[in-house]
């Protein structure tokens, strides 16, 4: 089972009553696996005419209290974000699954994590957020379909899964957690037909006076909450750290068996690994600011993550970039030259 | 004395922010009845679009949601395909529905989907005030027509209605018009009609065109505009049942 499959099965385990996609490689493989498994299962898998219809079509499924989720590559999730500010400004609950590949533009169907920005600064229009997870394992991707739909579900927001196209081909074993999770609110506000009770209405326009800035305040209270409770990272011998690497996703990867090889050689170097991109480590990241001496993001891509590392650190340390964009993928060697580099004093290079 | 009209219950009772001689406003209370007299308020989801009636939901009392100009019916197909047992309407505009919807409607249509569209036709975007819209009639007048629609500029009136019903999956097809009494009596038969399709199960789409006056951004008075329907419009646009 790829990682495609392996998400697919695990949003199915995890209650997802609807699927609506377009096909866009290289995630092909989740709506083939949807086309079957969900009637199956007696639920709803829909072919859409494009991802805008998509996107919208979760929309509707959504606003009638029902778990749906989407799934795309990068030139499709850019035309779903008319429907993701639409969702967050009505505060529906939906899963959104990007399986990136290289941009701009039609780009290429190469492994990327180009669309770091537009995930986690929310690439339509509007002061709104998403939750995005950024998994680095097919274990973790199978993992956070689950979380996706329950922090949707208790948050009324969209949650993006960011993976990208070695996450998706890839197989590895794996475990499917089916026990039961969080408490979630009643979705009160679901439209199902006012039987015996006044109307429900489901918008996200406000036109009386100061009522959208209000709206406004009431969504950054939320996404308040949602920054204090939810943020997830892993860290791996950052104490005695002299260098941080910094990377999540596939990349994160990389990195790990990179310092775990300089660890052999004796160099003292660290990772940080984000789960959650949004709500970002920011925490974690400055409170390892304090004694150390070098961050290093690697990201695939030419450095969007690094801003918030850079944003964390807040000038305590220096924070250097290595990146690979548009379907490069940095090597282990790669990524151990740059931390030698890092680790031999000046006058030594000459 | 014998009451022998009232306001259905659910067309609320409050006053409209439409405009001297809009046709939303009997469009709205034909969709109103219409849900009444089916007997299916309890079990209705309204779409509503962007445009003047983008604030339906404040005359009709059914549950209903506001969605992205255009989107309607893939928002509706959302909904219908995860509540087969509901009854899903769209309510749009020819801004929404001709032109940048054009690709939902379609595909609904061409999928089937066993939703009700009341599609609203005054050959303008009323509610940007007044540009054209791909149903403005040849010749006229607009905001961003003003020397009057070109054919060889801007093309023909799109006739929406007849391009659907050309496809297999819509069912229903009419085009009907309020601006006469004769023909809102007419016209709620076709909404009442589209609506218990639905109900009773019929496997497509149903759509009742309405042509509707759009008095402000035609800059006529009412009276003009009940002349200008009768006298241009329906010649574009016939009021014919096309299918079903």
């Amino acid at each position: 089972m790829c990682g495609n499959e392996a998400l697919a099965e695990s949003a199915i385990i995890a209650g997802c009553d609807a699927y609506f996609g377009y096909p866009i490689t290289p995630q092909n493989e989740i709506t083939a696996y949807m086309s079957k498994r969900m009637p199956e299962e007696g639920r709803v898998f829909l072919q859409s005419e494009s991802e805008l219809a998509a996107i919208n079509m979760v929309f509707g499924a959504s606003a009638t209290g029902k778990r749906a989720m989407t799934t795309s590559s990068s030139p499709g999730i850019s035309l779903m974000q008319e429907g993701i500010s639409y969702l967050a400004g009505a505060e529906l609950p939906a899963v959104v699954v990007n399986v990136m590949r290289g941009g701009p533009g039609l780009g290429n169907i190469a492994p990327s994590q180009g669309d770091y920005f537009q995930a986690t600064r929310g690439g339509g229009h509007g002061d709104y957020r998403t939750i995005v997870l950024g998994p680095s394992s097919v274990q973790e991707l199978v993992d956070c379909m689950p979380l996706a739909f329950d922090l949707a579900d208790q948050y009324r927001m969209t949650v993006v899964v960011l993976a990208d196209g070695i996450l998706g081909q890839m197989m590895e074993p794996i475990v499917f957690d089916k026990k039961p999770r969080r408490k979630l609110p009643a979705k009160n506000w679901a439209l199902t037909g006012a039987d015996g009770r006044e109307q429900n209405i489901v918008r996200s326009l406000w036109l009386k006076e100061g009522a959208v800035e209000q709206h406004n305040y009431d969504l950054q209270a939320k996404y308040k909450e949602v920054e204090k409770n939810e943020v997830l990272c892993e860290q791996y011998e950052v104490d005695d750290a002299e260098i941080v690497v910094v990377a999540y996703g596939v990349a994160a990867r990389i990195v790990r068996s990179t310092v775990e090889r300089a660890r052999q050689d004796g160099i003292k170097v660290g990772w940080i690994r984000p789960i959650t991109l949004w709500p970002f480590p920011t925490e974690q990241i400055s409170r390892a600011a304090e004694d150390l001496k070098i961050f290093l993001t690697v990201e695939m891509s030419c450095g969007q993550m690094v801003e918030d590392v850079k944003l964390a650190v807040a000038g305590k340390a220096p924070v250097l970039f290595y990146g690979r964009p548009g379907g490069g993928v940095p090597t282990v060697e790669q990524i151990f030259e740059k931390i030698k580099d890092l680790t031999i004093p000046a006058k030594q290079k000459g | 004395m014998k009451t022998v009209f009232t306001r259905t219950p659910t067309l609320k009772d409050c006053p409209t922010h439409y405009c001297p001689g809009c046709g939303h406003g009997i469009a709205h209370r034909l969709v109103a009845e219409a849900i009444d007299e089916l007997g299916i308020r309890g079990r209705t989801i309204g779409i509503a679009p962007v445009g003047c009636a983008v604030l339906a939901y404040d005359y009709l009392d059914v549950d209903m949601v506001e969605v992205a100009h255009g989107r309607a019916p893939a928002v509706a197909t959302g909904m219908k395909r995860t509540n087969p047992d509901k009854i899903i309407f769209s309510y749009q505009g020819d801004g929404d529905l001709a032109a940048i919807g054009t690709g939902e409607i379609i595909h609904a249509a061409h999928r089937g989907e066993r939703i009700t569209v009341i599609f609203i036709n005054n050959a303008v975007f009323g509610m940007t005030g007044g540009q054209m819209a791909p149903t403005t009639l040849v010749g006229q007048v607009t905001m961003t027509t003003p020397l009057g629609r070109d054919v060889e500029y801007q093309g023909y009136p799109l006739q929406v209605s007849e391009l659907l019903a050309l496809l297999p999956g819509a069912i229903y097809i009419e085009r009907c018009a309020l601006h006469r009494p004769a023909l809102i009596r007419d016209a709620k038969r076709a909404v009442k009609h589209a609506f218990e399709l639905q109900v009773n199960g019929a496997k497509g789409l149903s759509l009742v065109e309405l042509l509707s006056p759009c008095p402000t951004a035609w800059r006529m008075t009412p009276a003009q505009a009940i002349e200008w329907m009768e006298n241009e419009m329906i010649k574009v646009f016939p009021l014919v049942r096309l299918k079903g």
